[in-house]
């Protein structure tokens, strides 16, 4: 994985070769204080340094209002959704077995995807995706970045976490199991014990299925498990101590009921969207969790999330604005799709804010970023334009 | 229409001012610091605050560094958990969503909470023909008459909601294709046609009347210019589609959703014909989705196409509803006009705009207090108003709930939602 890794990032760098400084009114580094006329400067498709004063000669100089790192989205199922909706573009979820941890991502996410265009013209530059919700256990997840035509180009993790998902949401219809929340759990917990077992053999035959699983109780995957009741929120925490695994926390739509118990737990949450829809499992649905989140100091992220129908994706950039317009300050609710949400997925080495050796994912906008009449006008990844239009 | 006046609670009597605000009344420029009157249900005046006398006797509110507009009017939504036809037929005019409307569904709290004062209430798009709707003021209701409107010939306000593209093409009882969809509705409006014919020979001979027959009589009444059809339509060809309809048969029309509309534009223009757009957050979900722009409802108006917006809630949720004219705005149109579009633009698709949508003298005291600029993210409703009574006020725990959500936020009414009643006689 690590070779592969390698030869993406030298793609990149190859197709970044121009030195670019992108000016901002301010910059938001999300590494310290914004910069008031910053620089940002680039070459090779990194970050050199931010600094103030003039740019250096060479450079070829973006000038913005207002400057922030690529957003990063914490969760959703871009590239697997395709805007069609139609069966011939929905990879997310695949039903004739309830748990397949051994779906991989990168055999499913389409690069040339029309969204992908739609949501990196708002900024979006890093986009955790991959098997959605929807049942116990869909595959993997991936983490991409909003540019290349093949997966492998995309990819800067291939193989990020394992999707699950409990509560009423896991339930399969009629006889077929789960049927139940208890035998989700129990149907989980015997895998995990089988994948125990697994581990702990000498002589393996390959079974890709244990062998993932194996890879989420040593730490490499974490389970990423989408939930929204607070009952369920709870059971998820349960096994992840049981078996102590890394495990997040997804959509949790009544985490302000159980906010203790998710802070001792230590898990992050990646949360809904701030605009998710009002109903079933998400009938108590609240636009200020993530500031509730915030205030109980509880690590998060926001995410797109996977939707059925219209519109087929959302903008992080717009969950993000909501959070601000519903009390979250105005760092903060940025952080949480820059900076938060990069540690979360375990990539902040890369992207996630403007710092010297990091990945140039830039994006600029001609006023505060979250109002709604505000342009997206410049995006930058790997140090490459990729669009100037405004949106 | 007028206020309703139910035996728990009558519109307030004694005047209220509500002085220092930002007032955007729509209809006219904007007032930097403006004076806002009402009594009796009603608007009694409106102005700067120079130029406007406090009554005597009026309860003063000083709403100074608030903003004041007109009461959102929302020409396209499904809060109350309309049912409209069910799947034995694809065109079904006689069914009323007056008959399954829920007054105490909460999604109606928190369209007050959204600043919406006057809604559009539908059945859904997966008929060619699934009912006649509902033109609602969001009065706090126990049953769904108090927050019917009452036209002067008695009828209860409403439409009818219509449907082509790939919704209601499924088969079976339904349309197969686009062509037959069409042919479905032509089919349905001659039959009209053929009725109102018969009812105008009888000349009011009831022994000459043809057998009453409650789908035609919905369909007369269309043809007849007293309902208007509103029509969900995304597509390019699609839209043309309905104006052909329309041509053929004459009746007011509002164009619904006009995902293509900009590259149809000038068509529509040329039809007279006003269109609700929905405003998304991405193309897609569906085939007829693929092209939306957040330039749509700034191309219509560029062209001359009288815009709306609607939030189809459950589709976009009601308390979002301003920004789809902040979205607008970011696609390249004016402001006044994307705030026309969320007010009287609407009021007019629904010929209710000699009473709401704009603040003027003598229309119905319908009107929102917002924290600050009505396009700004950070702003909130804090006071909505229905025929001059307070039906939602951020400051009580309740509509605070309605308005962020959380535990409790869903769950049915069982008790009258009621608010602090200072301005209303007991």
């Amino acid at each position: 994985m690590r070779s592969l890794l390698l030869l993406a990032l030298v793609g990149a760098a190859t197709a970044s070769a121009e030195n670019i400084a992108v000016r901002g009114d301010i910059v938001y580094t999300m590494a310290g204080t914004p910069v008031k006329s910053g620089l940002v400067v680039i070459s090779n498709g990194k970050i050199e340094r931010v600094t103030t004063g003039a740019p250096p000669s060479g450079y070829r100089v973006i000038s913005a209002k207002v400057v922030t790192p690529g957003l990063v989205d914490a969760h959703g199922t871009l590239g697997l959704t395709g805007y069609l909706n139609s069966t011939a573009d929905q990879d997310q979820v695949e039903r004739s077995a309830p748990m397949q941890p051994e779906l991989r991502a990168i055999d499913a996410y389409d690069a040339r995807e029309r969204l992908i265009e739609w949501v990196r013209g708002f900024g979006t530059t890093t986009v955790h995706t991959g098997h959605g919700p929807g049942i116990l256990v869909s595959g993997q997840t991936m983490i991409v970045k909003t540019r290349g035509t093949t997966a492998e180009q995309a990819a800067i993790v291939r193989e990020a976490m394992v999707a699950a998902t409990l509560g009423a949401g896991a339930r399969e219809a009629g006889a077929k199991a789960p049927g139940t929340r208890s035998k989700a759990i129990a149907m989980l917990r015997a895998e995990l014990v089988k994948a125990q077992e697994y581990r702990a053999k000498k002589e393996k035959s390959r079974d890709l299925r244990t062998e993932t699983f194996a890879r989420v109780l040593s730490g490499e995957l974490p389970l990423l498990v989408t939930v929204h009741h607070a009952n369920d929120i709870v059971s998820a925490i349960r096994v992840g101590k049981e078996f102590g695994i890394k495990l997040v926390l997804d959509g949790a739509a009544e985490a302000p009921s159980v906010l203790e118990q998710i802070k001792a737990s230590g898990y992050p949450v990646v949360l809904h969207p701030t605009m998710y829809r009002s109903g079933g499992e998400t009938a108590n649905i609240s636009f200020e969790t993530a500031t509730k989140l915030k205030a109980a100091g509880i690590p998060f992220a926001l995410q797109t999330g996977f939707e059925g129908y219209v519109p087929k994706v959302r903008v992080i950039l717009f969950e993000a604005a909501v959070a601000a317009g519903h009390g979250l300050n105005f760092e903060d609710a940025l952080a949480s799709v820059t900076i938060d949400a990069a540690r979360l997925l375990g990539v902040a080495n890369r992207v996630g804010s403007l710092e010297a050796g990091k990945d140039a994912d830039v994006a600029m906008y001609d006023g505060d970023p979250f109002e709604y009449t505000t342009h997206c006008t410049g995006v930058l990844i790997d140090g490459v334009e990729m669009s100037k239009d405004p949106r | 229409m007028g206020f309703v006046c139910s035996f728990w609670a009558c519109a307030q009597t004694a005047p209220i001012a509500f002085i220092g605000a930002r007032i955007v009344p729509v209809e006219g420029a904007e007032i930097a610091n403006g004076t806002l009157v009402v009594q009796g249900g009603k608007i009694t005046a409106i102005g700067s605050g120079g130029a406007v006398t406090v009554p005597a006797g009026a309860r003063r509110v000083d709403v100074k560094g608030k903003v004041i507009m007109p009461g959102l009017v929302d020409s396209h939504s499904h809060i109350g958990g309309p049912e409209g036809a069910d799947a034995s037929a694809a065109l079904q005019p006689d069914v009323r969503i007056l008959d399954s409307v829920d007054v105490r569904d909460t999604r109606i709290q928190k369209a007050q909470a959204g600043g919406i004062t006057t809604v559009n209430v539908m059945p859904g798009s997966g008929h060619v023909l699934s009912g006649q709707t509902l033109y609602l003021k969001l009065r706090d209701g126990r049953v769904i008459d108090d927050l019917l409107i009452k036209l002067p010939d008695g009828r209860i306000a409403g439409g009818l909601k219509m449907a082509n593209g790939t919704n209601p093409r499924k088969g079976g009882a339904f349309p197969g294709t686009r062509g037959k969809t069409m042919a479905m509705a032509r089919d349905l409006y001659i039959k009209g046609q053929e009725y109102r014919e018969k009812i105008r020979a009888a000349n009011g001979d009831q022994s000459k009347m043809p057998p009453r027959d409650l789908r035609l009589e919905a369909i007369v009444e269309v043809l007849d210019g007293k309902r208007t059809v509103h029509h969900h339509t995304h597509r390019h060809d699609d839209i043309l589609s309905v104006l052909r309809l329309q041509k053929e048969f004459g009746f007011k029309l509002v164009l619904q959703h006009v995902t293509d509309g900009w590259m149809v534009a000038d068509e529509i223009a040329k039809s007279g014909l006003p269109a609700s757009v929905i405003v998304l957050d991405s193309p897609g979900g569906k085939e007829e989705a693929r092209n939306l722009s957040f330039t749509t409802a700034s191309a219509l108006d560029k062209a001359g196409v009288l815009v709306g917006f609607h939030t189809d809630d459950g589709v976009t949720d009601s308390r979002l509803f301003l920004r789809s004219a902040a979205l607008a705005v970011r696609g390249g149109m004016a402001r006044d006009k994307a705030l026309h579009a969320m007010t009287l633009a609407n009021a007019k698709m629904l010929d209710l705009d000699s009473r709401v949508g704009s603040l003027k003298t003598g229309k119905d005291a319908d009107f929102i207090v917002l924290s600050g600029d009505p396009l700004s993210v950070y702003t909130k409703v804090l006071e909505t108003w229905v025929d001059g009574v307070k039906v939602f006020d951020r400051t009580t725990e309740k509509d605070r709930r309605y308005a962020e959500g959380g535990d409790g936020s869903a769950e049915r009414q069982s008790e009258l939602h009621l608010h602090e009643t200072e301005e209303v006689d007991q």
